[in-house]
C-alpha cells in the first residue's frame, strides 16, 4: 500500500485531484489569509441597486478546506501526513452511488487517521461529504453529510476522539471533476479528509 | 465570446421582436409546440417612450406559444385610437387580434391607454389606462400583456413577475464564482441579491414576494438567509451544527419550513419568523428534506429516503406520521406545489435519467414534462401554466420552461457561466 500504486488503486477514475503538497499549501496559505477573518464571505446588495452595496467585504477561500493547521501537533506528526508511503496520505475516499458505506478498501488508511488523531490530540480534522451531480441539490448536501458523518463514526470507532472532527457537507456543489458522465461521477462521490 | 454574434443572428431570426439581450440578461427562446399559435397584431403604441411597450406586450405573448405576433412588416395601418382602426385591413392580413395604444407623459411619469380588438367581430374586447412611473414602464408592459392574455386565455397572465436565479462562473484562478440574482420574467433587468465564493441554492420567494430565503455557504457552513429586495436587509436563521437548508415559506410569511441536522440527521423544522422558535415536524433516521408547504398551509411535501430511496411523502404542518404519496420508480424527489395546490413538479428518475414530473392530487396520475437527463429544482409559474427548471444543454447548466400540459417549450440561457436554480416570484400586486 505505497505511493502512486495505492493512490491509483483508491482513485477509480484517474489521478486524485488533491496531492498531499498541495493541500499542504492549500492550508497554509489558508492559514495566512485568515489573520484578517472575515465575518461575510458575501456581498449583498439590493434588487434595486446596480452597484454592490456598502457590505462587500471580501470572499472567502474556493476551496471550502479548513485552515485549522497543526496546531499542537509535532513537526514529525505533520511531516507522517506528507509521507507518500503513509497510510495518512490518503486524503480522498469514493463512495457508490446514494451510498455512504465505506469501501474495504480505505479502511487501513482510516483507521490510520484515527490512530494519528488519538496519538495527537491537539490536531483538528474536517471531513467534507460530498456527491454528484445526478438527483436534486438538497437531498445530495443530506447524502453528503451521511458520508461525512459515516466516516466521523468509522474514525471514532477506531479511536479518535469525535470533538476532533467535524462534518461538513457541500453535496454537489464542488465537484472535483466538471464532467457529466459516469467517469466524473465516480470521483464527485467522496469525502476529503482536511487537516 | 466568439459565439455571442452568431447567437443575436439566431435569435433575431427567430423572433422579430426579441430584444437583443444585453450583458447578463436571460435569453429566452421557444424550443418546441407554437402549432396553432394565434395571429395577433400590435401596434407600436403612440407616443414617445424610452421603451417600446409594444415590442414587450408581443414578446411575452410570442413566449407562451399560444400566439402569433404579426411581424412589423405586417402592420399595415399604425392606429393609436379605436376611431382609427378599420377591421378590414387587419381582416386582410389575418390577424385574428389587434392591440393598440397611446402613451401620454404627465410630468411625473407616464400614462398608458391600450385597447384590444377581435378583428373578425369587429369589436373591442377591452380597453384600460395604466399609469406608472418611467421606471416602470416595461412593468407596464407586462401587465398589458397581463391583462390581454387573461382576456384571451381565462387564465390571469403571469408576465409582470419575476424569477429568482443561481449563475456560477468559473474564475480565471479556478474557483467559482456563485450569485443569486433576480430577473424579469422576460429575462431582462437582471439584479445580483447576494454573491460569494461559496456554493449558494434553494432561492424560496416569500408569498409577498418582498423577501427571498436561500442557502450560502459564505460562512464555510451551510445557513439559510431571509433577505429583504429592496433593502438588501438580512435575517439569518440560526445556523445550528450540520445541515442549515431547503427554505420553504408558509403561505401566511410567517413560518419557514427547513431542514436542519443538529440533531444527527437531516429533519425537518419550522421556524417561526418573529419569535425564531424552532418546531420539529419529522423524527425518523432517514433523511427527511425538501419541505413545500401546501397553498392552504395545512400540509408539508417532503423527500426521505426512510422507505429505502428517496420518495415523496406529505404530513400536516403540523408534523407527526406522514403518508409516502409517490410510487413509480426508486427516485422521486424536491417536490413544489402549484400555486392551486392541486398539482406537484418534482424530479424522477425513469431509466436512470433525471426528468421533470407533474402529479395531480391527490395521489393522481403521474407525467412527464422534460427530456433532459439531469433536470431539477422544479418551480411553477405563478399562474400555474409552466414549470422552470434546471437542465443542461450542451454540457452548460441553463433553465428551461414546458407547459404543464406539454403543449410549449423554452430554454432560458445566458452569456456565459452556469444559470441553475431557478425560482418563479409570486405575481406582484
Amino acid at each position: 500500500m505505497v505511493t502512486d500504486q495505492a493512490l491509483k488503486q483508491e482513485n477509480p477514475v484517474k489521478k486524485p485531484l488533491f496531492s498531499a503538497v498541495g493541500i499542504v499549501l492549500m492550508a497554509v496559505l489558508l492559514t495566512g489569509c485568515s489573520s484578517t477573518p472575515k465575518e461575510e464571505g458575501a456581498e449583498v446588495t439590493t434588487a434595486g441597486g446596480g452597484a454592490y452595496g456598502s457590505g462587500a467585504t471580501g470572499y472567502g477561500s474556493a476551496s471550502g478546506s479548513s485552515s485549522q493547521g497543526y496546531g499542537g501537533s509535532s513537526a514529525g506528526a505533520a511531516a507522517e501526513l506528507n509521507n507518500p508511503n503513509s497510510p495518512l496520505y490518503t486524503r480522498v475516499i469514493y463512495f457508490d452511488f446514494d451510498s455512504n458505506q465505506i469501501r474495504e478498501e480505505y479502511k487501513e488508511s482510516l483507521r490510520a487517521h484515527a490512530k494519528y488523531l488519538s496519538g495527537n490530540p491537539s490536531v483538528r480534522l474536517t471531513l467534507e461529504g460530498h456527491a454528484d451531480e445526478r438527483g436534486t441539490r438538497e437531498y445530495n448536501l443530506a447524502l453528503g453529510e451521511n458520508r461525512g458523518e459515516q466516516v466521523k463514526r468509522f474514525m471514532q470507532a477506531e479511536g479518535a476522539n469525535g470533538s476532533q472532527i467535524s462534518v461538513i457537507s457541500y453535496g454537489e456543489e464542488k465537484p472535483a471533476d466538471a464532467g457529466h458522465a459516469d467517469a466524473s461521477w465516480a470521483y464527485n462521490r467522496r469525502a476529503v479528509l482536511v487537516y | 465570446m466568439t459565439a455571442g454574434p452568431m447567437k443575436k443572428v439566431i435569435l433575431l431570426m427567430l423572433f422579430g421582436w426579441q430584444l437583443i439581450a444585453q450583458a447578463g440578461e436571460l435569453t429566452i427562446e421557444i424550443t418546441g409546440g407554437t402549432q396553432g399559435a394565434l395571429p395577433i397584431a400590435v401596434v407600436p403604441f403612440q407616443g414617445s417612450t424610452p421603451e417600446n411597450l409594444a415590442s414587450i406586450i408581443a414578446a411575452d405573448l410570442q413566449r407562451t406559444g399560444r400566439f402569433q405576433p404579426l411581424p412589423e412588416k405586417d402592420l399595415i395601418a399604425r392606429p393609436s385610437q379605436p376611431d382609427q382602426v378599420d377591421f378590414g385591413d387587419w381582416r386582410k392580413v389575418g390577424s385574428h387580434y389587434l392591440v393598440i395604444g397611446e402613451v401620454r407623459s404627465t410630468g411625473k411619469g407616464f400614462d398608458t391607454g391600450f385597447t384590444l380588438f377581435d378583428v373578425f367581430r369587429g369589436e373591442q374586447l377591452l380597453g384600460m389606462s395604466l399609469s406608472s412611473s418611467a421606471k416602470d414602464l416595461r412593468i407596464t408592459a407586462h401587465r398589458i400583456a397581463d391583462l390581454i392574455y387573461e382576456k384571451l386565455t381565462g387564465i390571469p397572465g403571469a408576465f409582470a413577475t419575476r424569477i429568482a436565479y443561481v449563475t456560477a462562473v468559473r474564475q480565471a484562478d479556478g474557483s467559482q464564482r456563485t450569485a443569486l440574482r433576480v430577473a424579469d420574467s422576460d429575462g431582462h433587468n437582471p439584479q445580483t441579491i447576494v454573491a460569494s465564493a461559496e456554493p449558494i441554492l434553494s432561492p424560496a420567494w416569500s408569498p409577498d414576494g418582498n423577501r427571498i430565503a436561500y442557502v450560502s455557504f459564505e460562512n464555510k457552513q451551510p445557513a439559510v438567509y431571509i433577505q429583504e429586495l429592496t433593502s438588501g436587509r438580512r435575517d439569518r436563521i440560526g445556523p445550528f451544527p450540520g445541515i442549515n437548508s431547503a427554505p420553504s415559506w408558509s403561505p401566511d410569511g410567517r413560518q419557514l419550513a427547513v431542514t436542519l441536522s443538529k440533531d444527527g440527521n437531516p429533519e425537518i423544522y419550522a421556524v417561526d419568523l418573529n419569535s425564531q422558535q424552532l418546531r420539529r415536524l419529522t423524527d425518523s433516521p432517514s433523511i427527511d428534506t425538501e419541505p413545500s408547504w401546501s397553498p392552504d398551509g395545512g400540509q408539508i411535501i417532503f423527500t426521505s429516503d426512510r422507505g429505502g430511496s428517496p420518495q415523496l411523502y406529505r404530513m400536516s404542518a403540523g408534523g407527526g406520521s406522514a403518508q409516502r404519496i409517490s410510487f413509480q420508480g426508486d427516485y422521486n424527489a424536491r417536490a413544489r406545489y402549484s400555486p392551486d395546490g392541486k398539482r406537484l413538479a418534482f424530479v424522477t428518475r425513469e431509466s436512470g435519467r433525471f426528468r421533470i414530473a407533474v402529479m395531480d392530487l391527490p395521489g393522481g396520475s403521474v407525467k412527464t414534462l422534460s427530456d433532459g437527463g439531469l433536470d431539477e429544482s422544479p418551480s411553477f409559474a405563478p399562474n400555474g401554466t409552466m414549470v422552470l427548471y434546471g437542465t443542461q444543454s450542451g454540457g452548460r447548466e441553463v433553465l428551461a420552461a414546458v407547459a404543464v400540459d406539454g403543449s410549449m417549450s423554452q430554454r432560458i440561457s445566458i452569456d456565459s457561466g452556469s444559470l441553475r436554480e431557478p425560482a418563479w416570484s409570486p405575481i406582484r400586486h
